[in-house]
Order: C-alpha cells, then structure tokens, then sequence
C-alpha cells in the first residue's frame, strides 16, 4: 500500500506539473527597452479641432458597420460622453469642462495598447497578446468569450458583441497591424487633417512630447499622459489642463497585473506550496490512521 | 467504534409538493437558457459593455462553487483528519458538492459567449500562466473529476451484485459487474490519494476566485477591494462548508421525515464560529490598515450591502454558534447556517458586482428575468436531482428510529427532542 503510494505520489506529480506550464510571468519578460521601441501615438489634445476624420477611416479600415459620411460630421455627439463600442474602435470626445463654444479640449480614445495590459494578463486563453510591435491584439479562434478582459481594462475600451449569439467577438482598436506591419501609419493617424496624432517609436514620442512642453510651458499642462501610468501605454496623451476624466483616469504608475501575478506565481511557485500542502495533509492522514490503528488493535488485545 | 448509522437509499416519493414547484422552476429555467443560447446574451440578459459580469458569474459561478465547500471540508475532517463521527456527514456533502460543481460549469456555459469554446483552456498551446480564471478553471475541472471519482464507490455499493438490466442489455450484465468490482478494488487502494488531491485542488482554486478582481484595483470599491481578497476568499469558503452540511441535513430531514443527526450536526457545527471569527478579525484588521473603515459609514448601496454582509452573514451566526446550548437546538443551528449562506451569497454578488463600479457608466445593473430565471432553474435542478440520487443511492444515513410521519411539516423543536 505505502509503495503504490508512493508511486502514485511521484506519477501525480509529474501529471500535474505537466499540466499546467511553467509560470514565468510574460509581462515582466520584456524589458523596458521593448516598450520604448515598439510603436506608439501621441495625441495632442491642444490641437485636435474635433472632426472625427479619425473615426471615418477607423470605421472604414476595420470594416464596421457602414456610416454615412453626415454621420461622422454631426458635432451634436459631443453633448454627451461616448464609449469605444462594436460599432466604433474609437471616438472623439469632447472634455466635459469646456464650453460648447470653445474649440479645443477633444480627446480621441481608443484602446491605450499598454506596455503591461490587465487583459492580457487576466486572458484565460491567451487570446489577446502584446506584440513586439507595441500592438495588443486579440484573436478570435482563441476567445472563450468570458469577458474577464473588459473587468480587467482600467480605460473600460473592449466592447462585446452582446448581440451576437453565435460568434461574439470583443472588439477593441488594432492599432491597424496590418498597415504598421506595411510601414504605413494607422488609418487615424493618416486621416488626421491637423496632425493631432504622431505615429512613431514610443522612445521618440516620449522626447518630442517632453519637448514640446518645454517650448511652450503656458500651451501645455506638464505631463504625459501614459508615459508612466500603469507601467506606461502605447497610446500618450498630451492637454492644455490637468487632464482627469472617464477616459483618462487617474492611475497609479504601478502596472496593474502586478498583484495578481505575484500572488498566483506564489501560490504555484515551482508548484512547492501546492505539493508540500498534499504532502502534509497526506502525512497527518496516514499517521492517525496508523494511530486509530493501534488503538484498536490495543483494544482488541485488553 | 460502533457506528449505528448506515447510509441508505430514502423509501420516499420522488413528486413530493415541493418537487413538483422545483420542476416548475426548472422548466422555467431550463427555457430560458435555451432561449439565451439561440438569441444571443443582448437579448437575454442585462449585460452590457459596462457591466460584463451579471448574477450569471456571481451566483451560479462565484457563490455556487463556495456553497459546495462541504464537500472538501468535511472529507477533510472525516477522511483525513479521521473524525470518524463525522462520517455519515461526508456523502451528502461530497453529492452536494458534485452536483454543485456540476451545475456551475452548466451555468457557467449560459455566460460564455463561446461556450463551444469551453474546453480551450484544457489546450497546452492555449495555456496562459498569468491568468487567475486559467487556475480556477484547470482547478475545478480537476477537482470536478476527483468528485465524479469520489462519489462512483457510492454507485458500486449500490449496484455491485445487482446488476440486471432489462431485455436486451442483459447480456451485458456479467460485464458491467466485473467493471465494478475491478473499480471497486482499485478505488479502494487509491481513494485517499484522491481526497487529498481534492482538499488542495478546493483550497487553491476557492482562494483564486478571490484573486480575480485584484485585477480591476481602479474599478473595486474599496470595502472590498483587497490583495488579501484570496484568504477571504478561502476562509470564507471554509466557513460556509459545514454550515452547507448543516442546512442540507436539517432539509431533507425536514422533506424525508427522518430524524435529523443532532448531535453530530451540533458537534461539528462548533468549528463554525472560530472560523468566522478568524476571518472577523482578518477583515477587520484588513480594513483598519488600509484605511478603508470610513466607507461604512458612508449612506449608499456599496455601505448598505457591506454591513448587511458582515451582520447578517458573519456577527449574528458566529455569535448565536459560539453558545454551547443554541447549538444542539436545531431551530438555532438552522437559522445561523442559514445566515452564513446567505451571507456568503451577498458576499460574492458584493465583490463581483456591487463593489464594481466601471469609470464611466449610465446605469446600473440588474438581472434580467431570463437571468434571474436561469439561476433559480439551476438551484431547482440540482435539488431535483440531489433528491433523485439520495431516493436510489446510499447517501444520507437513517438513524434507526424512524420518525413518525403522520404530520406532514413536523415540528422540528418536539420531534427532535422525543
């Protein structure tokens, strides 16, 4: 009995441990170099006038569902707060301080592609990945469709088609990889009439952000937004005010999957804490029961 | 040791009055879910991009799982920690709990947009380390494994030796019987490798459940927005096993007219209320460091549920348990296992909904009568068939004295006491 036990101790063992992969954390394998090489956009909140161009050719490149072209000149959208949705990888909105008036103060969202996404981390399939390129992209054959990505976004981007009953798919910007793996710049970025959008290195947009700043300190508000929040995001941000709302949270500079991660690579750490909590309890059963054993046998002896 | 109590299959009535209602429920629920899977969640449910997550994950999934703790806490106690007295407890907790575990990954397929898809994790290919719903998801398809292989001695006991099937089939008879005897044999040699494997298989993947929303630090409200939210996780589950046992037992004592095992129930009911008392002072001292204490004061729904959770769920029952009198009254023992599991239910809707507050949002939500239907079909459906198995396997153990059923709601108090 005790043999096969032990047998089938070791067999269970290298069962489970093949099981379930090894648990190097994926997020932290890449080092910051990665990050500031891969592909970013800076938007220049100051100078976006508010056209939705960028959403015209998103919703034309992505093939969404057929606008017309009125639809995306109707300013009256900005009287209330939109959401990236099935319909629409991105949309421009207006910040909810300024005056109807006032030109200025657009911001377009879209998903931040960050350097250490919560999707990416909480996806149970791994049907959303963050590329070299900078790009986190989701893929359709792997999704479950558990929607753990959408409680994981700290920006509240992937939308869900709810109404699809069959195939649903989560739909978030793609950064258009197709284009970028081409050298052409994002449908967006291309179709922005007043430049409020710049495609390049992350590294570089970083430096062209910091130094537009510094040239003109009065225009800008001095921070960039995503260059350090939660570990830093493809996507950066720069306004002429301190620029907190729905889209733009605040958030701390500690990458989101951090807690979790450490608490489960804990938790499986070489699969010791798992395996020595069997080896335990497998102890505490076998020795009472060799105890009730001799008590009985005592019993049966008196 | 001599023990009196042998577990029997229950000569009872399959459609008592209150089988019948369950079936209605079930059918009910039965047609909402396939009314979800041909329409699609947007015209089932509440759920939007907002609010991702319904009663779907939070009940059936969330609270399903730790209501089926019983199973691993008493095999813990009985089997491994050899309590022997504990014993006629261990087979309605491990069907409940297989039932229960059961019942999670069909309502869990309601909520998966691609349920067809369910089986991905199992793929080495799709493995994703990182994730804490890839853990829970491995874990309970494991552990629901362990307790199909846990329960099938208690289908031998009942078959070995009787083995005849009608007309045709019987050829097959002489085959079947070898199959369980061969099982028997072996099952008998490995069982406790698998009740080990199942107590930590439950331990890890009760706690990660908690896990999963450390991942939306910005969108949890901060009453229950915690790293340590895994412990509470895992200590409450641990909590809720044996008040589990004590409600089921007290039920069908109540439905089957036998006498309820009082004085086991009473004894192991005594764990109940250290447990909560640890995870009392856990949350206490949880909330005291992270400064989050001033938010119960605060007058809104996130304040309103957290107290009702902890008072109702937790400070009632400890307090009503800890008293050695009130825990062999069975009016007593009812009520506070029935205050622990309701608080273990608003615990997990707490965390998965109510403390979740997207940055941007119209409204909030609610279920849908397709989802509230599902839910409560589920619930029905398991009892139906946790009624069904205990009338035709050995589960529950019958004491010798039968009650007397000339009444049809026996008055727990004077009947128990006779």
């Amino acid at each position: 009995m005790d043999k096969d036990r032990r047998k089938f101790l070791k067999l269970s063992t290298v069962a489970t441990a093949s099981l379930i992969p090894s648990v190097t954390s994926a997020s932290t394998e890449h080092c910051e170099d990665d990050f500031d090489n891969a592909f970013g956009v800076l938007v220049d909140t100051t100078v976006c006038v508010g056209c939705r161009n960028c959403e015209l050719a998103c919703n034309q490149q992505n093939e969404l569902p057929e606008q017309p072209e009125e639809h995306f000149s109707d300013k009256s959208v900005f009287n209330s707060m939109r959401k990236p949705s099935v319909e629409a990888y991105t949309v421009v909105n207006r910040s909810i301080d300024s005056q109807p008036s006032e030109l200025g103060s657009f911001s377009k969202i879209q998903c931040m592609h960050c350097n250490h996404p919560a999707c990416v981390s909480a996806c149970i399939v791994g049907a959303l990945t963050k590329c070299t390129h900078g790009v986190v992209s989701w893929d359709a054959w792997k999704c479950i469709g558990c929607r753990y990505c959408m409680i994981a976004c700290p920006f509240q981007i992937p939308a869900y088609e709810f109404k699809e009953p069959l195939k649903p798919r989560v739909m978030k910007c793609t950064f258009c990889y197709d284009r970028i793996h081409d050298n052409k710049k994002p449908a967006c970025v291309e179709s922005c009439p007043v430049e409020a959008l710049t495609f390049g290195k992350r590294r570089d947009l970083i430096k062209l952000a910091h130094s537009r700043i510094e040239t003109s300190p009065d225009k800008y508000y001095d921070h960039v937004y995503g260059e350090k929040e939660i570990g830093g995001t493809s996507w950066m941000y720069l306004a002429s005010k301190e620029f907190i709302n729905y889209d733009l949270p605040k958030l701390g500079e500690e990458q989101i999957p951090q807690m979790t991660e450490i608490i489960q690579h804990g938790i499986f750490k070489s699969f010791l804490p798992p395996l020595a909590l069997y080896g335990f309890l497998g102890l505490v059963m076998h020795s009472i029961r060799q105890n009730k054993k001799k008590e009985t046998e005592n019993d049966e002896q008196s | 040791m001599s023990n009196h109590e042998v577990p029997t299959p229950i000569n009872a009535k399959f459609f008592s009055k209150g089988a019948i209602i369950l079936s209605f429920l079930t059918l009910i629920g039965a047609l909402g879910y396939i009314y979800r899977l041909i329409y699609g969640l947007d015209t089932t449910t509440n759920l939007s991009n907002q609010y991702p997550w319904g009663i779907w994950i939070a009940i059936d999934v969330a609270t399903g799982v730790a209501l089926a703790a019983g199973g691993f806490t008493t095999a813990a106690l009985a089997d491994i920690f050899h309590r022997n007295k504990y014993h006629s407890l261990t087979r309605p907790a491990l069907l409940t709990a297989m039932l229960g575990y059961t019942f999670v990954v069909v309502g869990l397929l309601a909520d998966l947009g691609k349920y067809y898809n369910v089986w991905h994790p199992m793929l080495p290919s799709m493995w994703q380390g990182n994730s804490v719903l890839f853990e829970v998801g491995i874990c309970v398809m494991i552990y629901l494994t362990i307790l199909y292989v846990e329960f099938f001695p208690i289908v031998i006991e009942r078959f070995m030796g009787h083995v005849n099937l009608p007309g045709l089939l019987s050829k097959y008879n002489s085959l079947i019987e070898s199959f369980l005897k061969i099982s028997n044999r072996t099952l008998y040699r490995v069982l406790s490798l698998f009740i080990i494997a199942g107590v930590v298989l439950s331990c890890l993947h009760q706690s990660s459940l908690g896990t999963l929303m450390v991942i939306a630090p910005y969108k949890m409200h901060p009453l229950w927005y915690t790293p340590i939210l895994p412990l509470l996780f895992l200590l409450s589950a641990l909590s809720v096993g044996f008040p589990m046992v004590i409600f089921e037992s007290i039920l069908s004592s109540w439905s089957f007219k036998i006498k309820p095992e009082i004085k086991t129930l009473a004894s192991i009911a005594k764990y109940t209320p250290i447990l909560l008392f640890c995870y009392l002072s856990i949350k206490v001292a949880d909330l005291a460091i992270r400064n989050a204490f001033g938010y119960i004061g605060e007058t809104s729904i996130e304040s309103f549920c957290f107290i009702l959770e902890m008072v109702i769920g937790v400070i009632i029952p400890m307090v009503i348990l800890f008293q050695r009198d009130k825990r062999h009254s069975i009016k007593y023992l009812f009520l506070s296992a029935l205050c622990i599991i309701f608080g273990i239910l608003l615990n997990r809707i707490n965390v998965f909904l109510v403390a979740y507050t997207p940055p941007y949002s119209t409204g909030y939500y609610f279920p849908s009568f397709v989802e509230i239907a599902v839910t409560a079909g589920l619930i029905s459906g398991l009892i139906l068939v946790y009624r069904f198995m205990v009338i035709h396997l050995p589960v529950i153990s019958i004491q010798r004295v039968k009650y007397n059923a000339v009444t049809d709601t026996p008055k727990s108090e004077s009947t128990v006491k006779a």
